[in-house]
């Protein structure tokens, strides 16, 4: 029975809507990516990096929002080495994507470590202040979920909306869809293909570095190792899951995070029964299970991780 | 800009690009060594020396290419029929598990039967670990990078389960570890008093073993050309599906190897940091040899100096070692950029 009561209390509904966050950001990011046609598998270092360069920003004296725009900014530039390599370049997507995970990693904790030297406990920062909209943060169950949390949120929840305008409402969009479907059919109106993929991973791999910058600037309040802990890997799953359409995505990364939130509170459930990584297992079963049974639908862009180099039939 | 295939390539050009590659990326890992307040040409002389500087740096490096050539293998065979296993870490520990499991029985059998009974059951568990996702790919098409990569972090987080369980180290003062494997499951070290273990012998007849099967069989020929054209292969009646199936358990198993011998060899027991992501960096072992076998044991080599020599230039200069790992992914990128340039030719129109 307590099992199902966690189901009622707000508590697990803002939880919830707070793990979903960086996911769907990223999860976004990558989305666009794939949609133009570009695997990218950069997106847990590139969450990573994002998550530093966001944190650093403030620690370092920054605004938030600052540390915002320098966090997309990062993951803009390795957005671009992947985009470079593996667009005009027209290399695996597979490698090079693991490969921008390494490099952005391990870059990543190298300039930690060179300034921040000898910190054995992380340094906080003032992160986001949850940001209640007035009335609607009052109705009961889910109206602190939806509506009392931090502005990076509620921009999360107007990305989706955005994402999916730009791409079926824009001639922008429709140029993304086509070259991740018909590359050779773009070419031949005149549109670059090179110009609209590098420019959707660049967009991409932004979102997901915002992802990151998430977890240290909203969701905690300091930046330590291996903390996106698979969630790059996890929104590589919401996508597919999301047969690569926003929306769905967006209620996959709510059930996933749902699910992860339900996962922490059964264990105070029952803890002493099942050892507690049973249930850090879940979110990871669980997308593997999730992969299983939409693969066969799947709706994937037809020219996904297929290279377009021109003059090349 | 636009590429356009060379029709023949240059003896030359195939040594010169990876030298320039190699060059590159020592050119921005001497920019980060600077960041941290140190002359890159002193910080590169240190990491030289503390990688193959005496005797002792020259076997710990070897010691610590053991694993990255099993890991380096596995990934090579995976990656030639364009399986991509990002799972070797997964199937490693897997492989320490059930090594861990047989050394500390007491079976009375001689030696070398435990160890090979201990080789074999670890390499099954890291085979199945593969044969899952190969399934999953054959069977409904759900692609196995994303399925390895996260049962990666399933198989660390079953690793912590048993080691805070059924297999914790009743004397181990509460740490999360196993007990030590019985001595007789222990492999014999080459040199006396030092680390360096039969299983840098057993990496190195691996790898000519993988080669042989690589170059001359049958399977070696199919896995090749699956991975080379996946559509001409199956219109030339190759049963596509099966020979990833058989290349996963292969390369599983190979993986798996690195597990058994960093436990009977290096450490005598399992604890979660057994490997510092050995699988991953077996990736980056595998993309500079060309996914060549024997090319793996000198990428893995050159990895473990990168590493070892890191490690002791960074105690000695306050650079941090994680430029070890900055140094392996851009050698990575570098590489595959040379690789392709090797091949094509790019044209500024």
């Amino acid at each position: 029975m307590e099992a199902l009561e966690i189901l009622l209390s707000a508590s697990f509904w803002i939880a919830t809507i707070r793990i979903a966050s960086p996911l769907i950001f990223a999860t976004m990011g990558e989305l666009l990516c794939e949609r133009a046609g570009v695997l990218n598998l950069g997106i847990e270092g590139i969450m990573t990096a994002g998550a530093f360069a966001g944190w650093y920003t403030v620690y370092a004296g920054g605004d938030l929002w600052l540390g915002v725009a320098i966090a997309a900014l990062t993951g803009m530039m390795f957005g671009l080495i992947h985009g470079f390599l593996t667009v005009p370049l027209g290399l695996s997507q597979h490698v090079t994507g693991i490969g921008t995970t390494l490099l952005a990693t391990s870059i990543t904790y190298f300039i930690y470590r060179v300034l921040l030297p000898q910190e054995t406990s992380p340094p906080k920062i003032d992160p986001f202040a949850p940001l209640p909209i007035p009335f609607l943060s009052e109705i009961p169950l889910i109206g602190q979920a939806l509506f009392a949390q931090t502005p990076l949120t509620y921009l999360a929840f107007i990305l989706v909306g955005t994402i999916a305008w730009i791409l079926n409402r824009t001639p922008a969009g429709t140029a993304i869809r086509a070259v991740g479907e018909n590359p050779a059919a773009v070419e031949s109106q005149g549109i670059s293909v090179t110009l609209v993929r590098m420019s959707a991973v660049a967009v991409g791999s932004a979102l997901m570095a915002v992802g990151g910058a998430f977890l240290t600037m909203s969701a905690f309040n300091s930046f330590f190792f291996e903390m996106i802990n698979g969630r790059g890997w996890v929104c590589i799953a919401l996508v597919v899951f999301g047969s690569w359409k926003p929306g769905k995505a967006l209620l996959g990364a709510i059930l996933f995070a749902a699910f992860d939130a339900y996962q922490v509170r059964l264990q105070s459930v029952v803890g002493n029964v099942v050892p507690y990584q049973v249930f850090l297992m879940m979110p990871y079963v669980l997308s593997i299970l999730a992969l299983i049974v939409m693969s066969r639908r799947a709706g994937y862009p037809k020219a996904l991780m297929i290279p377009y180099l021109k003059g090349e039939r | 800009m636009r590429l356009e295939p060379r029709t023949e390539t240059t003896l030359v050009r195939a040594v010169l690009m990876p030298c320039l590659a190699i060059l590159v990326t020592l050119i921005i890992a001497g920019i980060l060594v600077m960041l941290a307040d140190a002359s890159p040409l002193q910080a590169f002389s240190l990491v030289l020396k503390g990688a193959a500087g005496s005797q002792f740096a020259i076997l710990e490096t070897l010691t610590r290419a053991t694993p990255l050539i099993f890991t380096g293998l596995s990934v090579a065979v995976a990656f030639r029929a364009k399986l991509w296993n990002i799972g070797a870490e997964a199937q490693l520990y897997i492989g320490a598990v059930l090594t861990v499991i047989i050394g500390t029985q007491t079976l009375g059998l001689p030696p070398v039967i435990l160890i090979a009974l201990m080789m074999i059951i670890s390499m099954i568990g890291g085979s199945i670990m593969l044969y899952g996702p190969a399934l999953l790919k054959t069977r409904f098409g759900v692609d196995e990078v994303v399925t390895t990569l996260l049962l990666n972090f399933i198989t660390l987080l079953f690793v912590s389960l048993l080691l805070e369980g059924v297999l914790k180290d009743p004397m181990g003062l509460g740490w999360p570890q196993t007990e030590t494997v019985n001595g007789e499951a222990r492999l014999p070290r080459l040199v006396q008093g030092k680390r360096l273990h039969f299983g840098f012998v057993i990496a190195l007849f691996s790898s000519i073993v993988v080669w042989v099967i690589m170059a001359r069989t049958v399977l070696g020929y199919e896995m090749r050309a699956v991975g080379h054209n996946i559509v001409a292969a199956r219109f030339s009646g190759i049963s596509v599906n099966k020979v990833l199936l058989k290349t996963a358990v292969i390369s599983g198993g190979l993986a798996a190897l690195a597990g058994f011998s960093e436990v009977a060899g290096t450490k005598g027991n399992l604890t979660l940091d057994l490997s510092p992501g050995f699988g991953y960096t077996g990736i980056v072992v595998a993309m500079l040899a060309l996914l060549h076998p024997i090319g793996v044991v000198f990428s893995a080599v050159f990895i473990a100096g990168v590493f070892v020599g890191a490690d002791a230039m960074g105690r000695a200069t306050g650079v941090p070692s994680f430029i070890a790992d900055v140094i392996v992914a851009i050698s990575l990128m570098t590489m595959v950029v040379a690789i392709m340039l090797t091949k094509f030719r790019v044209r500024f129109a």
